[in-house]
């Protein structure tokens, strides 16, 4: 049987005297899409900096195609190559165009040959529509553009796993559709990904899984049919609410 | 004013500027150097070295040149270390300049975001290498305006050297008024010499800062 | 740590301190005038006069682009020369410290006053406040925290620069401390080190605080 590509156990993180993640376990399967939903504050962004090494934590296991992350002498740089991580700022260089964008990580991290890693480049760009932009600097493009580059940028690794920490929530509403297609896209492709996200629509075309979490702790995990129409809990029923209008009668 | 007296002056006074631009640029070079790696050894927080570094920027920046100069020059030799004129200049110059130079190095390299440093870290680059590629050229971007300011600074501040005994500008002038009592004259070419040196460097200095703004585009306001 | 008693024979310490005394009534003379003549000349250069712009503009990168020993070279040797005025050292230093602090006060005061975003008046106006509403109650007190920690720093560069006067004659602190060297050169040959030291470390201390403060308050208020 093959091994989960990640399994997360027992995970505790806390700042000072706050604790943030109160233990959290769960796998993630190959081509899994989970989305991580759950009120502001609740840990998802501290969850997935943790997973890819921006965080330090207390205890608990994290494992990557089985091998231990918190064993001693793992090389972080080394598991971020197979880790891509997309944050809501896009966090482009501006002092460098899209292509160079793209081409830094896989010349000096991976070391591939320039050639080679602008090839890959350019059927990225292509792919989305944006070889016009190579050579357009981070600040000429549109939010939705950036956030497109941002994602290719991590594409470029070839990672095993995505990270998208709310990559939509900094975008104009206009803008959001083209990057939740591109992750589409990717989740049809096969790419497992951990999505945190307040678009709930698209979390439930999107999700395989839809792991619901508030203050620290993992409140439900079901698949997304499920989660959106019959929550189990009522943490879950009240914070999907959230996104529920009633039109109101006019007092007069 | 006697012309005449002012073109015969004239090689001494281009003499003494050419001394001036010497020591400045290797006193600005130096200092470039040492407060860049003074603001990256406190960036860095590297235990005691951040201390040393924290202190000298504060004496160094809380004392005036002339006052190190005297020090370097007139009470060193007391403790047996003798420096020469042009030693002690290149010295204090670097002593006051460094400090103003790894304070604006400093604030380019607060001005670059966390978010950055740990994108570029989320790619798989190590530090070194996103210290390198993507901190570092958004950080000197961004102190250039402050970078040439501190050399216009230190060009300025270069006027006290005559206390070494060096001839430069001041010293040939008062040298002038002392002994021709051509005061006039002196002065017309001190002013016209130093204004030749800085206003170049400072029209340089705004078109840099004109020039030199992409960091901190790029990322949401 | 021979010859470090000089500094407590006899009268030295107090003639130090007395030089001292003579840099800070010249740093203060000339940073109270400069405030005062910087804040005038500050709002001079906001108002939107072309003419009175390209003045306060050149008067501005004159003075500053020169050297301050430049400065002080023509008010002394200068003014005696073409004028016929007869400055004294302590008088052509405060001259020139309050014609060069008031270009650099007026400077920050400059650009404290553009740098209120203007929607801050907008909203203020808004709010249905009148216009010296909205300048006392909103404008100036943001103008005045950006301003103070900025305008204490002037005031320890001016101090600095006051060590420049020796050269012009001044007695002070540097002068009183050649004094002494001179006086004691046989019965202690390396006053030198321990004098200038001594001075350094007042100059140090008079500088220092105050960049603290400059540093605590910019923290706090921006």
């Amino acid at each position: 049987m093959d091994v989960n590509l990640l399994e997360v156990e027992q995970l505790r993180k806390s700042y000072k005297d706050a604790e943030v993640l109160k233990g959290l376990s769960f796998t993630l399967a190959r081509g899994d899409v989970l989305v991580v939903a759950g009120p502001s504050g609740c840990g998802k962004s501290t969850l997935l900096r943790c997973i890819n090494g921006l965080e330090p934590f207390q205890s608990g296991v994290i494992r990557l195609s089985g091998r231990d992350l918190t064993a001693p002498g793992v090389k972080w740089t080394e598991v971020r190559q197979k880790v891509g991580m997309v944050f809501q700022s896009y966090e482009l260089f501006p002092h460098m165009n899209v292509l160079d964008n793209l081409l830094l990580a896989p010349r000096k991290a991976q070391g591939l040959s320039k050639s080679e890693a602008s090839a890959r480049a350019a059927s990225l760009l292509e792919r989305v529509g944006l070889k016009d932009k190579m050579k357009s600097f981070p600040r000429e493009l549109s939010g939705g553009q950036k956030q497109r580059v941002a994602i290719l940028r991590a594409l470029m690794m070839k990672p095993e796993l995505m990270l998208f920490d709310e990559v939509t929530a900094a975008l104009d509403p206009e803008m959001v559709r083209e990057v939740l297609d591109l992750m589409l896209e990717l989740a049809t492709d096969g790419m497992t990904m951990i999505i945190v996200t307040h678009e709930m629509q698209f979390a439930q075309a999107a999700a395989s899984r839809v792991l619901f979490m508030d203050e620290g702790e993992i409140v439900e995990t079901s698949s997304p049919d499920v989660f959106f129409t019959f929550p189990k809990t009522d943490r879950a029923k009240q914070f999907l609410n959230i996104f529920h209008f009633e039109k109101k009668e006019r007092r007069h | 004013m006697d012309i005449e007296f002012m073109i015969n002056c004239l090689p001494m006074y281009v003499q003494a500027a050419w001394l001036t631009l010497r020591i400045a640029s290797a006193g600005i070079a130096l200092a470039l150097g040492a407060g860049l790696i003074c603001a990256l050894v406190r960036s860095a927080k590297i235990p005691v070295a951040s201390f040393i570094v924290s202190a000298y920027i504060e004496l160094s920046r809380n004392t005036p040149l002339l006052v190190q100069l005297f020090l370097l020059y007139f009470g060193l030799p007391k403790a047996g270390v003798y420096l020469s004129s042009q030693m002690c200049a290149i010295i204090g110059l670097v002593f006051l300049g460094g400090s103003y130079m790894a304070e604006a190095f400093r604030s380019g390299l607060e001005s670059v975001d966390k978010a950055q440093r740990e994108s570029a870290e989320s790619l798989g680059l190590t530090k070194f290498q996103t210290a390198i590629y993507v901190v570092l050229p958004q950080a000197i971007s961004v102190s250039v305006p402050a970078l040439a300011a501190n050399v216009i600074f230190m060009i300025k501040e270069t006027s006290v050297f005559s206390v070494v005994a060096l001839a430069d500008l001041m010293f040939v002038a008062k040298d002038l008024i002392g002994m021709y009592y051509k005061t006039n004259e002196a002065l017309t070419l001190l002013v016209g010499f130093y204004l030749l040196i800085l206003l170049p460097v400072s029209a340089l200095a705004a078109w840099l800062e004109r020039r030199v703004r992409y960091a901190g585009f790029g990322n949401p306001a | 740590m021979q010859d470090l008693g000089i500094l407590l024979e006899g009268r030295n310490l107090e003639r130090l301190l007395y030089g001292l005394w003579v840099t800070l009534r010249i740093s203060f003379a000339s940073i109270a005038a400069s405030i005062i003549c910087g804040i005038i000349f500050g709002v001079i250069m906001t108002l939107r006069n072309r003419v009175l712009q390209a003045v306060c503009r050149i008067y501005l990168e004159l003075v500053r682009v020169l050297p301050q020993l430049v400065l002080l070279f023509l008010a002394y040797f200068g003014l005696t020369r073409a004028f016929n005025i007869n400055l004294s050292g302590e008088t052509s230093a405060v001259l020139v410290f309050v014609v060069w602090g008031t270009a650099e006060m007026g400077d920050l005061v400059r650009s404290a006053l553009i740098s209120i975003p203007r929607h801050q008046y907008d909203s203020g106006y808004a709010l249905g406040l009148s216009k010296a509403d909205v300048y006392m109650s909103i404008i100036l007190p943001q103008t005045v925290r950006r301003l103070i920690p900025l305008a204490i720093n002037l005031a320890t560069r001016m101090i600095k620069t006051t060590s420049l006067v020796v050269l012009i004659g001044v007695v002070e602190m540097l002068k009183v401390g050649q004094q002494i060297i001179e006086a004691n050169r046989y019965t202690a040959p390396r006053a030198a080190l321990w004098i200038y030291g001594a001075i350094f470390a007042l100059y140090f201390l008079a500088c220092f605080p105050m960049s603290l403060i400059a540093g605590r308050l910019e923290r706090r208020w921006t």
